[in-house]
This record gives C-alpha cells, structure tokens and sequence, in this order.
C-alpha cells in the first residue's frame, strides 16, 4: 500500500493574482508510485497550481509539504532540486537543439581538457539516447538529431526520461497529451504508466477524462479553482466525471440540448446527413 | 560485415547532416561571389593588394560580428555597437592624446566604455520587458550624442588626433608588410575564444537554449540574467577593441564613424547561417559570412562596377540567406520526422 506520508501535500493553497482569485483552499496529496490525475476545464487554474509547485509562483497563503516538512520554493531551481521536475503546458523543450544537448540544459556533463572545461557531446548523447530507450523508445539511436525533428510524443517522452534520470521524485506533466493524436498520446499515457511504476509520484494535467482513466489511481476536479471533487480510482464513471468537470452542469443535458437543437435543424432544410 | 553497413550507415548519415548544415550553403555562397569578383577583378584582386583589402575590411566587421552572433543566436540583438566604436575610439585619444596619460591606460578606458555600455544594455534588457533592439537603439544614441558632447566639451572638436607609440602601434595597428592590418590576428584569436565558449565549453549549451526559449532555460536553472548581461558585454567589448584598433591604425577618431558596424555586423552574421530569431547558429559559418560580405564590400572595387552594384549584391545574398536559413531549419526539423514508418 501507499505510504502513510505523502511526498508532496498541499495544505489550503490559495493565489491570486492581484485582485484575481486564481485558487482557493486547495489541499490535495500524492504518494510514491501513484499518479494524481488533476482535471478541471479550460482556466479552473490547473496551470497556476503547478506552477506554485513548480517554484514558478509563490502561494498568496497555505502551506506545500514535502515528506511531511513544510517547505518553500523562491524559484524554479529550488523545486527542481529537491525533486520536483515540471513538464510545462508550453515550451519545455528546444526544437533546434540536439537531442544530448537539450537533454542536459543546465546540468551539461563536462571533462577536462588542459586547464579547459569541455561540454562532453559524447557522454551527453550517449546517457540521453540510453535513458529514452530504457523507456521503450527504441527509434531514437541517434543524440545529435535534433529534438524538433521528433514527434510530439517522442519529445514529450525525451523530456520524462530526462527527469527520470535526473533523479526526479515528483512529476509533474501539464497537459502533456493534449496536442497528440490518439497513438501519440498513447505513447505518453504508457511512459506516464512506467514512471509511476518506477516509485515516482506522478501529477497529471488533462482535461481528456479518457486520459486521466488510463493512468490515474487518485483524482482530484478543479473548477473555477478550488477542488470540487477529490476521489480514488473505481470511485466515479466517467460519465459522472465528465459531468463534475463541466461544472456540475450535466452531459446527459447537454446532449439533450444537443439533441434538440439538431432536431430544429432537421426541421429547417437543407440538414446535414440526418435523413 | 555488420559494420560495414553500419559504416555506410553512419558515412551516409554523416553526408547527410553536412549538407543540411547551413555553413555549407554559406561555404558555397563564398565560393560563388570569390570566384565572381576573382573573373572581374583579375590579377590585382587575386594578388596581396585584393586579399589584403577584404581581409582587413573582415577582421573589423568580424570581431564584431563574433559577439553580436552570440547574442543573436542568445535571441537578441545589439545596435549600440555603432556608437560604441567611435565612443572607445576617442575615448583612447582624449585619455592619451589630449590628456597625455599612458596609452596603456586610454586603452583599458576605452575598452571599459565598452563593457559600460554592454552592462547597461543587457540590465535593461533582463530587466525591463523591452526587446533589446529598442534599448540598443536607444543606448545607440544616448552614446552618440554623449560622445560628441564630451569630445566637443573636452577636445573643442569633433575629432582627436593621437600619435601612438611603436610598441601599441604593433600590436594594435599596425600594417603588417604595409598591407595587412594587425587586426587580422586579433579576429584570429577572437575566433577561438569564441569557438571554445560557443562549440566546446558548456556555456555554449546556455546559449543555445537561451535562445531557444528562454523561459525554459531559466527553469532549467541557467542564469539567463547573468547570461545575458554577460553577451551584452562581449559585445560592447569587442566593439571596443575595434575601436581601439582603429585610432591606432587611423591615429584619429571622429564622432560619427562606426555606424556602418551596425547592419554589416548583422548582415555578416546572418549569411553566415545564424537564424535571426535565435537558437542556431555556429562560429564557422559566422567566419564565412563575414568572409563572404567583406570579398563583396570589397571586390566591388576591383572589379570595375558601380559600387551601388555591390549594395545591390549583399542584400540579395541577404535575401538568401535568409530564406536558406529558413529551410535549413525546416528541413532540418522535418528530415528525422519523416524517418518515421
Ligand atoms: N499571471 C497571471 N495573472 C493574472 N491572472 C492569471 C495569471 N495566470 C493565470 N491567470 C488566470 O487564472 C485562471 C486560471 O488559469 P490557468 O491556471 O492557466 O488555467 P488552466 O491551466 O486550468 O486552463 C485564468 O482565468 C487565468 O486568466
Ligand atoms: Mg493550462
């Protein structure tokens, strides 16, 4: 079972912005080895939350634990360093940088030559081809490829590898399947699978709910920023999650609406198809 | 046997990657306009008169043009390096010429005003959400226009005389067998310096992601502030020692010299392969592109056309460039795609 003490635990996180309130009383956990789906529609404030736990923003109040210790990030690299690796909605990679290269921004491993530090092109290329195929992308061979020419579910897959290797205990991804077509985003759904099952905890952005049931063994619904649901695999269908992340307005109405309004169509020629 | 289909393999991928190399559209665009000017030219071009000329025009522009490459392919861009050569220029003359102070020390001060400007530069620019093609516009004049006031306020004039002595002459400007400046050799050394910090050191790998997105690059925990503020002042240094370079070879700096630097500096790193808006980009191809403007801003007159054709000439290799770069990238970013099943 799940430890007792969670990895990471937010404790009544609220932000705004200036005036705006992005996030309010959020708390949520997640453990070892366990993938928290977060869900929630266009602007409940997914991204402001990872954010915060990516050291990008600073809570306006509330507390984030790690092991059961407070702590607090001023930066980005504050996070990163005790473990937590964010692969953001946006950007996150460096299309026109080699795939070795990419794979150790910031962190370039270097050997000495004379009184000259070196960029070790070979070491790099060879860890970050190594550690991509261990995660079963066997068509990469080749670390001075550039990272632009591969796919969008291969460079997200480089990118998980590389926080993998890097010693990441947190992952955090956002939206990491929502520009990928349904074999891509398989792709990332399988390496998500084989992060958690390497002990990592693992938070998941999407509002795809087929997604989220993929992968996810805890799940938390975000709307207009605060959790409006927070349950366990097997708890709800996806209909009720469908239904909770539309803001409790429900699916079978919409689709009613739906129904009636392609009715009124019918009763208007020319329809479309519906003969 | 395994290894010799192997050896293909890797020999054809090895092909493959040079020629969708951007330095090789460059290597060739060099080859093209030499042998242009060399059928035009003749004799004279060919001979020392024809190489030095181009030569020296190159070191100058290229110094210059190393450090404004890196920043380029850091995502930014720097016009200030215009003003900042006369700036460091008269800087020498009136530190050593009208005060008489040692030439060593008018030298560190005009190198100093360099670094200055590139400190305030790259402040502003990480400080401030102002692209940097503003702030460099800006400090361009804010140095101009305090160039010329101090030079008018100190010297009475708009331009200073120095007669250096032998030592800094040689080593800064001199014409080497009456032809070939000294300078040469500092855009040698400069060359490798920035070759190591760009294709060998692992600042290189800064640089190349900060260009390709920064944001990034500061999650991944790069100092881009200091990063950026530290191209800045390459930059503001090597327009300086250019500066420096020409008051002793010229043994007089006027005010409103050096702006010319400006495009040429840009145009020399763009042929040369570098994509405008960052993340790419090499020393080589920096080399041949201003190898590459210099034989045109130079063989133009050898060959007995109308200088404006030479204009006409570097904006279609601009041109060009630009869009060959732009495939380049397209091309490189689509080859590996299109590996797949
Ligand atoms: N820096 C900011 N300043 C002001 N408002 C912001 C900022 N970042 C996000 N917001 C607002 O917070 C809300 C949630 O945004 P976001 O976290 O990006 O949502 P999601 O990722 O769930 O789509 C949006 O209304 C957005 O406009
Ligand atoms: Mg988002």
């Amino acid at each position: 079972m799940a430890p007792i003490i969670p990895v990471l635990e937010l404790r009544d996180v609220e932000k705004s912005f200036g005036p705006i309130d992005v996030l309010h009383e959020i708390s949520l956990k997640v453990h070892e080895g366990e993938v928290l789906c977060l869900l929630g529609d266009n602007g409940a404030g997914k991204s402001t939350l990872i954010k915060i736990l990516a050291g990008v923003h600073k809570p306006t109040s509330g507390t984030i634990l790690m092991d059961g210790k407070p702590v607090e990030f001023d930066r980005p690299r504050d996070a990163a360093d005790r473990g937590i690796a964010t692969l953001h909605q946006f950007g996150g990679t460096f299309p026109l940088m080699s795939i070795g290269r990419s794979f150790f921004v910031g962190v370039e491993p270097q050997k000495k030559w004379g009184p000259f530090t070196v960029f070790d092109r070979k070491k790099a290329n060879e860890i970050a081809v190594k550690a991509v195929r261990d995660f079963g992308i066997t068509r990469i061979d080749d670390g001075d490829r550039l990272v632009g020419g591969l796919s969008g579910g291969e460079r997200q897959s480089i990118a998980i590898a590389r926080a993998v290797y890097f010693g990441a205990r947190v992952l955090i991804l956002d939206e990491p399947t929502a520009a990928l077509g349904v074999k891509q985003a398989a792709h990332v759904l399988r390496i998500v699978n084989e992060t958690k099952q390497r002990g990592l905890a693992v938070i998941f952005i999407t509002h795809q709910v087929m997604h989220a049931l993929a992968v996810g063994d805890h799940f938390a619904v975000l709307i207009r920023g605060a959790v409006a649901a927070d349950f366990r695999k097997g708890d709800k269908t996806r209909e009720e999650i469908t239904d909770l992340m539309a803001g409790g307005e429900s699916m079978a109405d919409l689709e009613a609406e739906l129904e009636g309004y392609a009715q009124n169509q019918e009763e208007r020629p020319p329809s479309l198809g519906h003969t | 046997m395994s290894t010799t289909t192997k050896d293909k393999r890797s020999a054809a991928r090895m092909l493959g990657r040079l020629v969708r190399r951007a330095e090789t559209g460059s290597f060739l665009g060099m080859v093209v306009v030499y042998i242009f000017f060399a059928a035009l030219g003749g004799r004279v071009f060919l001979g020392a008169p024809g190489f030095s000329s181009w030569l020296n025009t190159a070191a100058e522009v290229g110094i210059v043009a190393l450090a404004v490459g890196l920043l380029i392919i850091a995502g930014e861009l720097d016009l200030s390096v215009g003003s900042v050569i006369p700036a460091s220029s008269l800087t020498v003359a009136i530190v050593s010429s009208h005060y008489g102070a040692p030439e060593i020390i008018g030298i560190l001060a005009g190198l100093v005003v360099g670094l200055m400007v590139g400190f305030v530069n790259g402040f502003l620019v990480t400080r401030t959400s102002i692209p940097s093609l503003i702030v460099t516009i800006g400090t361009m004049f804010g140095v101009m226009g305090l160039t010329l006031g101090f030079t008018v306020l100190i010297a009475g004039s708009t331009g200073v005389f120095i007669v250096p002595d032998p030592v800094t002459k040689a080593l800064l400007g001199q014409f080497v067998g009456g032809m070939f400046q000294v300078t040469m050799f500092w855009w040698a050394a400069f060359i490798v310096i920035v070759f190591y910090l760009l294709h060998v050191s692992p600042y290189g790998n800064w640089i190349y992601a900060l260009g390709g997105d920064r944001e990034s690059a500061r999650n991944a925990g790069i100092p881009t502030r200091k990063l950026t503020i530290g191209l800045f002042m390459l930059s503001g240094f090597a327009a300086a020692f250019v500066g420096v370079g020409q008051v002793l070879t010229y043994q007089s700096a006027q005010v409103l010299t050096g702006q010319a630097f400006i495009f040429n500096s840009i145009m020399c790193v763009v042929i040369g392969g570098v994509l405008l808006t960052g993340g790419a980009g090499s020393v080589i191809g920096i080399v041949l592109g201003t190898l590459t403007f210099s034989i045109v801003n130079q063989g133009i007159f050898f060959s007995g056309l109308d200088p404006n054709i030479g204009s006409v000439i570097i904006g279609a290799l601009l041109l060009i460039a630009v869009l060959s770069n732009d495939s380049f990238r397209k091309t490189a970013l689509s080859f590996a795609a299109k590996k797949a099943p």
